[in-house]
């Protein structure tokens, strides 16, 4: 779009049939509805240049007309029929009073929900959630969109309220829902690798408000975890505009961590290691949230064995996608066996063996899907790391990932030392203190 | 019974006009953009050769962009404005 409105270069846009209303939504939004967009059958990836030519050669399996005609009918005909040159969509305040049964429908209809139940959001319940900051109803917490490429949404202290009431969360979770609103960090991203967000709490607001750290904290457990981490999935597909498939979510499979975001307090009474949110730069008695993107993958063992645990280690993160960079989230149990088999008095000593430790062959790394699709680029770009990494020999043991891109966080009950990798990347910490 | 709407605020739209379009592509020079992503560099190379079969009096140039599609490319879009006529974009997925 930006050649075509910039540069005044006639351009065609030449995308995949699963993607039509998407792209066609997001050429209205951006001012440019009669943009030149022909399709071509999905998938690119993995065929042959023979079955590629066979699209070129082919029909647009959306209007049916030959493809290379459309293309050339996109740079050659005239195609603006003349829209407004701006106008709003404003959104209003209250929806159209109605029975509570017809409500329940409608935001099911309207997609507003996760397809769970929801407490319908009342002024009187409304009122009450905002009773739990200082923040005025009106002041703007922040801007989430669902994509690169799709316009920012905006949203108010009291839009996160409605949708935290809509989750079931009780007032004096509030400030931290705020604060994870504040993050712009979207939970609802519409990547076709179908993302999750995960969450992780820090500072005395856990107990304050009855988060758990310990046995079950990653759900279905505890009614703080729970009901915030759901606060913030309905915010983001709200706050951001939506979260429909097909339209302005296109994760293939889904992903069921977005039911409540991953969303947990940090065990930082049984950690050995000083509490996440002071690795980012707040003190011990903050409290904050941190908020993590693109969970997808996750593997888990039981503690560190004795002769074999780096190898083990090595194993779990060698089976990661090295586009998915790990968290590793600790049982205290296994937090303490990486201090005593490794002699990992600090985080950072860890989280440097696990660098040094993730390798592969460049040849192969640079095979991989992901890496070819967001990481050779840029590599080709000369941005570092990957610049170097591309000079790399194919059979050399190269680095799976950025060091500032592996984390570890210490969470769970010590019913035994199971642990787990998830493969996500850090977004943001937020203060809740800020937002009480 | 009256509730509240949970949706945020969208920002306005503004209309942008799009390009004047050729008169034909005869003689013309059009930039093939790879974006990146997949394999679309194999798609957009028999894009190309399509041209050069059925329509040779157009010029073609594959040209992949300077990083990956999440991140702007005036370096690129300035090449084709000065130098190219037309652009064919892929494959957006």
């Amino acid at each position: 779009m930006t050649i075509e409105a910039k540069y005044g270069v006639p351009t065609v846009a030449v995308h995949t049939d699963k993607f039509d209303k998407v792209v066609r939504s997001v050429a209205e939004v951006s001012g440019m509805p009669d943009l030149a967009q022909v399709f071509v059958p999905q998938p690119i990836m993995g065929k042959t240049a023979a079955q590629l030519r066979a699209y070129v050669d082919g029909k647009d399996p959306i209007s049916g007309r030959p493809v290379m005609q459309e293309v050339i009918e996109g740079l050659t005909l005239p195609r603006s029929r003349g829209v407004a040159s701006e106008y709003d969509r404003s959104t209003p305040r209250l929806v159209e009073p109605d029975t509570e049964d017809n409500l329940h429908r409608l935001f099911l209809e309207r997609n507003w929900t996760d397809k769970l139940p929801i407490v319908l959001p009342t002024e009187e319940r409304v009122a009450a959630m905002l009773a739990r900051t200082r923040r005025k109803p009106d002041e703007v917490v922040g801007r989430m969109r669902s994509t690169h490429f799709r316009e920012y949404w905006e949203y108010t202290v009291e839009k996160v309220a409605v949708n935290a009431v809509m989750a079931g969360a009780r007032p004096e979770y509030f400030p931290v829902i705020l604060a994870l609103a504040a993050t712009g960090v979207t939970a609802r991203g519409s990547s076709s690798s179908a993302v999750a967000a995960m969450a992780v709490v820090n500072g005395p607001i856990r107990r304050e408000i009855g988060m758990n750290a310990g046995t079950g904290a990653m759900g279905p457990y505890s009614h703080a975890n729970a009901t915030i981490g759901r606060a913030y999935g309905l915010l983001s597909q709200n706050g951001q505009g939506g979260s429909v498939p097909g339209l302005s979510y296109m994760g293939n499979q889904g992903n069921n961590y977005a039911y409540n975001s991953v969303t947990f307090a940090e065990n930082e009474e049984r950690s050995p290691w000083e509490p996440f949110h002071v690795q980012h730069g707040l003190a011990a008695g903050d409290s904050a949230v941190s908020v993590f993107s693109g969970v997808r993958s996750t593997a888990f063992t039981l503690g560190l064995r004795e002769k074999h645990w780096r190898e083990h280690v090595r194993h779990l993160l060698r089976g990661m996608d090295p586009h998915g960079p790990p968290a590793l989230l600790l049982d205290p149990i296994a937090a303490r066996q990486f201090v005593d088999r490794g002699g990992f008095g600090k985080k950072d000593a860890l989280i440097d063996w696990l660098h040094d430790t993730a390798r592969m062959r460049a040849g192969e790394y640079w095979d991989y899907q992901l890496i070819q699709n967001y990481i050779y680029p840029r590599a080709t770009f000369g941005e570092e790391p990957w610049a170097s990494k591309l000079r790399a020999a194919p059979d050399e043991e190269i680095p799976m990932f950025r060091r500032e891109d592996i984390h570890v966080i210490v969470v769970g009950g010590e019913t035994n030392g199971y642990w787990r990798i998830m493969g996500c990347t850090y977004g943001k910490t937020e203060s809740v203190d800020a937002w009480r | 019974m009256i509730v509240l709407d949970p949706t945020g605020y969208p920002p306005k739209i503004a209309a942008k006009p799009l390009a004047a379009r050729l008169d034909t592509l005869n003689g013309r020079t059009v930039y093939l953009v790879d974006c990146r992503f997949d394999d679309s560099d194999v798609f957009l190379k028999q894009m190309q050769a399509w041209f050069a079969e059925h329509m040779p009096s157009v010029q073609t140039v594959f040209k992949p962009i300077s990083s990956v599609y999440l991140v702007d490319d005036p370096k690129t879009w300035e090449e084709i404005k000065a130098r190219g006529h037309a652009a064919i974009l892929g494959v957006g997925h």
